[in-house]
């Protein structure tokens, strides 16, 4: 989009007029024509939305351990993510639409997590923040389990833990990705998109089918 | 209370179907129909309200079953687990000063004094002395962190009752210590700046300035948010005479740290018992005299107070000297020595390796955390990993005293007093 030099003053009152003619109807042929060249952007109503949807994430509230803390400083004054319009965060997960999992996620906490995200309205997305989250770090042990394992994770936020600025870069890539690429193509190959929430009885159902462990009840009801 | 409890009447001494169903922590066998209201004789109905996991005025993942008679509060049952990390664990797995690092990320607002507990239990079985130079450094730090430690409490508690602006106050503070701790550590969390036997580095050129800039400026913030809230009347009725608990209470339940000092004991393991040249400092122990929230909230403001002087006092006195011992078998020699020395070498190779080997016992070291006596127990079977590594962490000695301190008050309150509590899950789980 090139933007032009608003000109003299008359000028201004010339183009007042003209849009007054147009909505009147009475702009006709060349001119109409004209009009719609210099005045209208086009592009798609999907592009649109995706910007929009790219500039306005709410993330939810949710802080888990250490990096909860450096989560909220970027609400703080000195990275003020409020300047790209992400310092809305809600409490409830049904009004987020970005879970940023701040923290080591234990085994007790995963079910929780992956209720809330399943709360969540599509479109949504979510950032692992820190190494516990992404790779266990260095609790590679018993008690924690990696985002990946039990949720589809978006943007992966390196450090432990990162720094706000490391979280913003995230939160910036994720509104390029979002923006770019909004149909989120790795999620299409793994079946990740429109994720539901899943009520025990059909859980049970569904772990039956793809005779997978559920590792929520410690193994013992292992599924041949 | 019994006229409370509603359904059949149980056998002496035998809990009620209510008390039973209460025990289980799934809410979903909880549900009950709601009570017919006919007239005054109508039985009350306890309702059985889960708080938590995921709620953001519970300060972490905690989850509280709380058991409330309209809007009082009956009965309060934390759970806790969600952020199990397996520490102590890892720790047992790992050589001693490696375990360091893992140590920090318990109480992940005081990593310093995490740090310090087990790198102090540590020496104490390595029988090494801290020079008096890496004791002052500590302190230095120690104590900065306390102050922001106790941002942060400040900054969520007033979130908590209402007051967004100092949330933004004390997070601004909280980056200016954050930018200190980077300086001196190049990180600005979980710095692992302590070490066994001293601290990592000295601090750099132009720390001193900085940190006398921030001690001339800190007074007045704190100043501010006293003007903010400690005469503010939404404050005061929120705390003043809510949830308070008498010493006696608190010492039978274990509670250190402000909260017993807001009880009127003038217990501060930094007076009673000190440790890192704390007995070279003058410093007060700021106490209440009603041990009600109100009390909790002025003992931690001026607490932060106390710990400017104190860091004042550190810096103005800082010796000259090594800030870690000189002991090879312990601390890495300086990294120009491995060029030209053969000898730093074999050290270097050795601890980086194995790490050092400490002779076999059991220590248990205490440190007054922000949030009370913080204490790491290390047991060594004489190889380079501890055979057990375990921490008294105060969040979660404290968070019993939660319930005794809100039953019969109204559930608002409890919001007030778990703020005023400060509980540090990650500390509370490990």
């Amino acid at each position: 989009m090139r933007r032009e030099k608003v000109g003299a003053p008359e000028d201004f009152r010339v183009r007042q007029l003209k849009a007054r003619d147009m909505l009147r109807g009475d702009l006709q042929g060349q001119d109409l024509d004209d009009y719609v060249e210099s005045r209208v952007l086009t592009t798609t109503l999907d592009k649109a939305v995706d910007w929009a949807r790219g500039n306005s994430l709410f993330p939810a509230t949710f802080g888990l351990a250490c990096c909860a803390i450096e989560m909220m400083s970027i609400v703080g004054a000195r990275m003020d993510i409020a300047r790209f319009g992400f310092e809305a965060f809600r409490a409830s997960p049904r009004q987020a639409d970005m879970l940023i999992m701040s923290g080591r996620v234990s085994i007790k906490m995963a079910p929780i997590l992956r209720r809330i995200y399943d709360q969540m309205l599509e479109p949504k997305w979510a950032i692992a923040m820190g190494a516990c989250c992404s790779s266990q770090g260095i609790f590679n042990n018993y008690a924690i389990v990696p985002a990946d394992k039990f949720m589809p994770v978006d943007v992966h936020v390196p450090g432990c833990p990162p720094r706000p600025e490391s979280l913003m870069h995230g939160i910036l890539k994720l509104r390029a990705q979002i923006q770019k690429d909004p149909s989120l193509g790795w999620r299409t190959r793994y079946g990740a998109e429109q994720t539901v929430e899943v009520l025990p009885a059909e859980g049970e159902a569904l772990v039956a089918q793809a005779k997978a462990v559920n590792v929520a009840r410690g193994g013992e009801n292992q599924i041949a | 209370m019994s006229t409370l409890e509603p359904g059949t009447q149980a056998a002496p001494g035998a809990k009620s179907p209510y008390r039973r169903m209460e025990d289980s922590i799934d809410i979903a066998t909880m549900e009950q129909p709601l009570a017919v209201f006919a007239g005054d004789e109508a039985e009350h109905e306890l309702l059985t309200l889960n708080m938590g996991p995921h709620h953001p005025a519970t300060h972490g993942v905690l989850r509280l079953l709380v058991t409330l008679d309209g809007e009082v509060v009956q009965d309060l049952k934390p759970i806790i687990g969600y952020v199990h990390t397996g520490i102590e664990k890892t720790c047992e797995d790992k050589s001693y000063w490696k375990a360091i690092p893992a140590v920090e990320r318990m109480d992940y607002l005081s990593y310093y004094f995490n740090a310090h507990a087990y790198c102090g239990a540590v020496e104490t079985l390595l029988d090494c002395e801290v020079p008096k130079r890496g004791q002052y450094l500590r302190v230095i730090h120690l104590e900065l962190n306390r102050i922001k430690s106790h941002l942060v409490w400040l900054g969520t508690s007033a979130l908590d009752l209402g007051a967004m602006s100092v949330w933004w106050y004390c997070f601004r503070e909280r980056e200016k210590i954050l930018d200190l701790f980077e300086m001196s550590s190049g990180a600005r969390m979980h710095t692992r700046y302590i070490q066994v036997g001293g601290v990592i580095e000295d601090i750099p050129a132009g720390f001193e300035a900085k940190l006398r800039g921030f001690l001339a400026d800190m007074p007045n913030r704190i100043d501010q948010y006293g003007d903010l809230l400690t005469r503010n009347e939404i404050l005061l009725n929120r705390l003043r005479n809510v949830c308070p608990l008498d010493e006696q209470t608190l010492l039978s339940l274990g509670v250190t740290g402000p909260l017993l000092r807001a009880a009127g004991n003038p217990w501060d393991l930094r007076k009673a018992m000190p440790y890192s040249s704390y007995e070279d400092f003058d410093f007060k122990i700021p106490v209440g005299t009603v041990g009600d929230n109100y009390d909790r909230y002025v003992v931690r403001l001026q607490e932060m107070r106390e710990s400017l002087k104190i860091i004042e006092q550190a810096l103005d006195g800082l010796p000259e000297g090594p800030h870690i011992t000189t002991d090879r078998k312990i601390a890495l020699p300086p990294r120009h020595e491995l060029a030209t020395s053969m000898e730093a070498l074999i050290h270097h190779f050795k601890l980086v390796t194995e790490g050092f080997r400490v002779p076999p016992g059991e220590v248990y070291y205490p440190v007054e955390s922000p949030r009370g006596e913080l204490g790491c127990f290390v047991r060594s079977d004489g190889s380079s990993k501890p055979a057990r590594v375990h921490m008294r962490d105060p969040s979660f000695v404290n968070l019993q005293a939660i319930a005794p301190m809100v039953q019969g008050n109204y559930i608002a309150d409890l919001i007030a007093t778990l703020a005023m509590l400060d509980p540090v899950l990650g500390g509370v789980d490990r």
